[in-house]
């Protein structure tokens, strides 16, 4: 719509803005103020430049975290896209069987994350948990609180119980705004299953499933709770992703300065992903003619 | 080509239908002759596009067969048919070119590149986009994106039939009367079954050579524009084809002659009718005079509509409509109407009633 | 009824026979998909159905022999949870900040929503990306930042703390879900209210919220949502009075290890609210999806 130019919806916006400006603004202040600060304790603070930024480009610990952030992060949308257009390609469309599996599918979304973490915890013991027990008697040997890589297994796994949902149903939206007539006129064109899903379904899924991924993406590289919860970012720090790094950095060791540090780079590139996801999303909506 | 059977067709949406009213298509009966060129008429809801969904196997119908050239279809996929239908709404490919859009359904069944090479370029210079061949699909507008819907329909030779739902009501008025142009000719070289579903009887009536008319899901008449002009079957024929439809008199019938209020008009024959009666005359044949026979009639109003006046009656509290020819004179006292001889129709419940001792 | 019919004409004006309506016939097989919903549908509620299953055992039976249901059936982990304040006080914690943080957010979001659909400002693109950027913020950034600055305030350990830590990402979602909906309601309707003589405030409340009920009713749930699974906040922000029950479940290493099955059934009571939400709106998740602004 053709919107009238109106400086004065400022003061709509103004209690918005007061209060994210408190909640973001103030906040990021005082990180910034502490990446450039060093104390010896007793509250205080004398400049020190950019050393921590330095300390932090140099470091190993925050590469290797940056590591198994980008590791996880993509070996997660390598399951979860597939699986969740998979999945919402084979949703009932309606009755009474759409609304069960909608309502099914939603309720790991809804779970608060500690729980998420805890319920994996459980399942994955060897002595109480379904899973571990029935790997124990399957013959593997499965310690996701000792082995890497079951660690890591167990960890991927939850994110994928946890999150494939959001994908399954934004795509599954995506493939009802599809008119009928599509598929009519794919089968009269006498198209095979394959050739429907290329040239129909996937075209008017891709806005969404770009929603998606990119939404995927990011929380998935801030992600905290579930794996703090299920392997407190252990065997070592095997599942130490960034943000469970900085929590233990600044609120652990009270490291505030390369705590600050971390902070402000991880933001950054937030920030760049965001600025893409923008920019992804108004070009759509341009395109679709919003 | 095919001959395409309809026996005892009909369909109803509900589950366990016990009435004639639960039926959105009421039993029909009729062979589509190959080859012609067919319009289905009829004002929204009335069953046309269940019954071509029906034909093209989008729909299986809750009774009835469908045969194409005696072999039965009904429960075939759309697929087996061979069967290329045209929608309302543009459906284009988005992602695909133009020339990748025609030659779609040709590349599915599996034909040589070379031929379909030559068939796509015929198309395109059919639907004039043959500028157009390489651009992406999703760009255009809605009159191109509707051409190529066209084209893909036209792009297969040797279809048993080639079905439209209404398939120009998106486009412009002029670019309309350009493809109505083109499927014309393309009846014309190919000979394909056509069947045009829509509700705009200019359209049915320069398109086709055999008209449908349906009405309520029941199929009230077939035949060509001029029979559906001059006897209508039903009132709703006569209401719904011409510009403006029918006028219809509610008369008592006796015989050779019908009395219509205090006046007496003479027929062309002896009618015996029972139920509602009515005389149905057509505006083109309504004649105005001052004082004489006739029925009695004021003029409320006469619209000069470019080539010929339309002038509003009012008859016993009903208004009818008269059609003048651009120079003619209204007399200011007109107060009478008549009617042109042999173009009274009479109606009894709604259908037409053909005169006792004729056999037509 | 009449005599009879014009040539090459089918009139059916006799009654019609009514057959017996054809019946696509049934397939015993179950498709494909059938198939796989069932296996994705398996995988989702096995861990749930387990966590149920531990929430029925004492933690004795748990430790004790491996069973797939339980054989002594019991709800004492849930009278416990229920009746003891440290427990059940967490969940009425948890369901104060995160109403406060909905109410809250969406307060403040309708306004500037409109805002942002009807009119252009200057810098509003750019006020909108800022927004959008919030949404994206990780909490581990600003753990420390918000514990120094309630605990500055004074507001350290209070719901609306938290329910103002939340306002972080809930308030840029519900703008961004809000002024989705509010952009299909077109202008027109706003300026014949204005040409009827209503004010803006009668207007707003009278006339457009029953239009974009929806989105509101969409926005609010994500922003429960949101708040309510978050935890690394929460439990930064609190300690005793305010105190979530994320917090009070990672905290039940007792003397005699963890009690499985009182954690478990503090679990299963969280997903309770969650369950009952999804149902109350189940008709509106596909459309709130559909908008794709999550």
């Amino acid at each position: 719509m053709n919107k009238t130019v109106n400086q004065k919806a400022w003061f709509l916006v103004l209690p918005v803005l007061i209060l994210v400006a408190f909640s973001a603004v103030i906040p990021l202040m005082t990180v910034v103020n502490y990446s450039v600060q060093d104390t010896f304790g007793n509250n205080q603070f004398f400049w020190a430049g950019l050393t921590w930024f330095e300390d932090m480009l140099h470091s190993d610990r925050m590469w290797n975290a940056l590591g198994r952030q980008l590791m996880f992060s993509a070996i997660i949308l390598a399951i979860e896209v597939p699986l969740g257009i998979f999945v919402a390609l084979n949703m009932p469309k309606k009755g009474f069987w759409s609304s069960f599996c909608l309502v099914v599918m939603s309720l790991p979304l809804l779970i608060p994350w500690n729980v998420v973490g805890t319920i994996w915890q459980i399942f994955g013991r060897v002595d109480i948990g379904l899973l571990g027990y029935t790997m124990d008697a399957l013959g593997f040997d499965y310690n996701y609180t000792q082995d890497t890589f079951d660690a890591w297994v167990t960890v991927i796994a939850m994110d994928v119980w946890h999150w494939t949902s959001l994908v399954a149903l934004l795509a599954y939206a995506g493939l009802r705004s599809i008119p009928d007539a599509y598929y009519q006129a794919a089968k009269i064109d006498q198209a095979s299953r394959w050739a429907v899903f290329r040239y129909i379904e996937l075209p008017k899924m891709a806005g969404v499933l770009m929603i998606a991924i990119l939404l995927r993406f990011m929380d998935s590289f801030m992600i905290y709770t579930e794996p703090f919860v299920l392997t407190g970012g252990g065997p070592g720090n095997a599942t130490t992703f960034l943000s469970i790094d900085l929590v233990k950095m600044a609120l652990g060791q009270f490291d505030l300065g390369p705590a600050a540090a971390f902070s402000l780079m991880y933001f950054l590139v937030i920030m760049v992903i965001s600025w893409v996801f923008y920019t992804v999303m108004t070009t759509l909506d341009k395109r679709d003619g919003k | 080509m095919a001959k395409i059977t309809l026996e005892n067709l009909a369909h109803s949406y509900l589950p366990n239908p016990k009435s004639e009213d639960d039926f959105a298509l009421k039993e029909l009966n009729h062979d589509w002759v190959d080859g012609e060129a067919y319009a289905l008429l009829g004002s929204s809801g009335c069953g046309k596009s269940t019954l071509l969904n029906i034909i093209s196997g989008l729909l299986i119908p809750s009774q009835g067969r469908v045969l194409f050239d005696g072999k039965d279809v009904t429960t075939a996929p759309t697929a087996d048919r061979n069967i290329a239908q045209v929608f309302q709404f543009p459906v284009v490919y988005d992602t695909m070119s133009v020339r990748q859009n025609l030659a779609f359904p040709l590349k599915n069944r599996g034909m040589e590149a070379a031929e379909i090479a030559r068939r796509v370029q015929k198309v395109a210079a059919m639907i004039d986009m043959e500028a157009q061949l390489d651009h992406k699909a999703r760009g255009l507008t809605a009159d191109a994106k509707q051409k190529i819907s066209l084209g893909r329909g036209m792009v297969r030779e040797d279809v048993n039939a080639l079905l439209f739902d209404e398939p120009l009501t998106v486009i412009d008025p002029h670019m309309k009367w350009e493809l109505r142009t083109q499927l014309k000719k393309l009846h014309q070289d190919f000979g394909h079954t056509m069947i045009y579903v829509t509700h705009d009887q200019t359209e049915a009536l320069t398109f086709a050579d055999k008209v449908v008319v349906m009405y309520d899901g029941r199929v009230v008449q077939i035949g060509t524009p001029q029979e559906l002009f001059e006897c209508p079957a039903h009132t709703f024929v006569g209401y719904f084809i011409g510009s403006p439809g029918m006028n219809l008199f509610d008369a008592q019938i006796d015989g050779t002659t019908a009395r219509v209020g205090d006046a007496t008009v003479q027929l062309d024959g002896a009618y015996t009718a029972h139920g509602k009666t009515q005389l149905g005359v057509r505006p083109e044949f309504i004649r105005l005079s001052a004082g004489g026979e006739g029925i009695p009639a004021t003029v409320r109003r006469v619209e000069d509509v470019g080539r010929h006046k339309i002038v509003r009656l009012d008859v016993a509290g009903r208004e009818i409509n008269a059609v003048a020819a651009e120079g003619e004179e209204i007399p200011a006292d007109t107060d009478r109407i008549t009617f042109a001889p042999g173009s009274v129709n009479v109606y009894a419940d709604d259908w037409r009633v053909t005169p006792r001792g004729t056999d037509a | 009824m009449t005599d009879s019919a014009i040539p090459e004409v089918v009139i059916n004006t006799h009654e019609m026979t009514i057959e017996k309506p054809r019946t696509t016939p049934k397939r015993f097989r179950p498709s494909g998909g059938a198939v796989v919903m069932g296996l994705y549908l398996l995988f989702l509620m096995l861990p749930i159905y387990w966590l149920i299953n531990m929430s029925l055992k004492t933690n004795s039976e748990i430790l004790g022999a491996f069973s797939l249901w339980p054989r002594n059936l019991t709800f004492e982990n849930y009278t416990l949870i229920l009746t003891d304040p440290s427990w059940y006080m967490g969940y009425v914690n948890s369901l104060i900040y995160v109403l406060m943080n909905t109410a809250i957010s969406l307060a403040v979001a309708l306004p500037a929503a409109y805002a942002f659909s009807r009119y252009s400002f200057m810098g509003d693109k750019h006020l909108f990306f800022w927004l959008l950027t919030n949404r994206m913020a990780p909490p581990a950034v600003f753990a420390l930042p918000f514990f120094q600055l309630y605990s500055s305030i004074g507001l350290f350990d209070t719901h609306i703390a938290v329910a103002l830590a939340h306002c972080l990402f809930n308030v840029p979602l519900a703008v961004w879900i809000l002024e989705g909906f509010m952009r299909g309601v077109p202008k027109e309707i706003d300026e014949t209210a204005y040409i009827d003589g209503y004010s803006f405030p009668t207007f707003f409340i009278k006339i457009f919220t029953p239009l974009i009920a929806s989105g509101i009713g969409v926005a609010a749930f994500f922003c429960f949502m949101f708040s309510w699974v978050e935890l690394l906040l929460s439990r930064t922000l609190t300690s005793v009075n305010a105190k979530p029950i994320a917090a009070t479940m990672t905290r039940t290493v007792g003397a005699a290890g963890v009690d499985w099955g009182v954690l478990a059934a503090a679990g299963v009571l969280t997903i309770v609210p969650g369950a009952l939400v999804i149902y109350f709106v189940r008709n509106y998740i596909a459309k709130g999806f559909a908008l794709g602004r999550v």
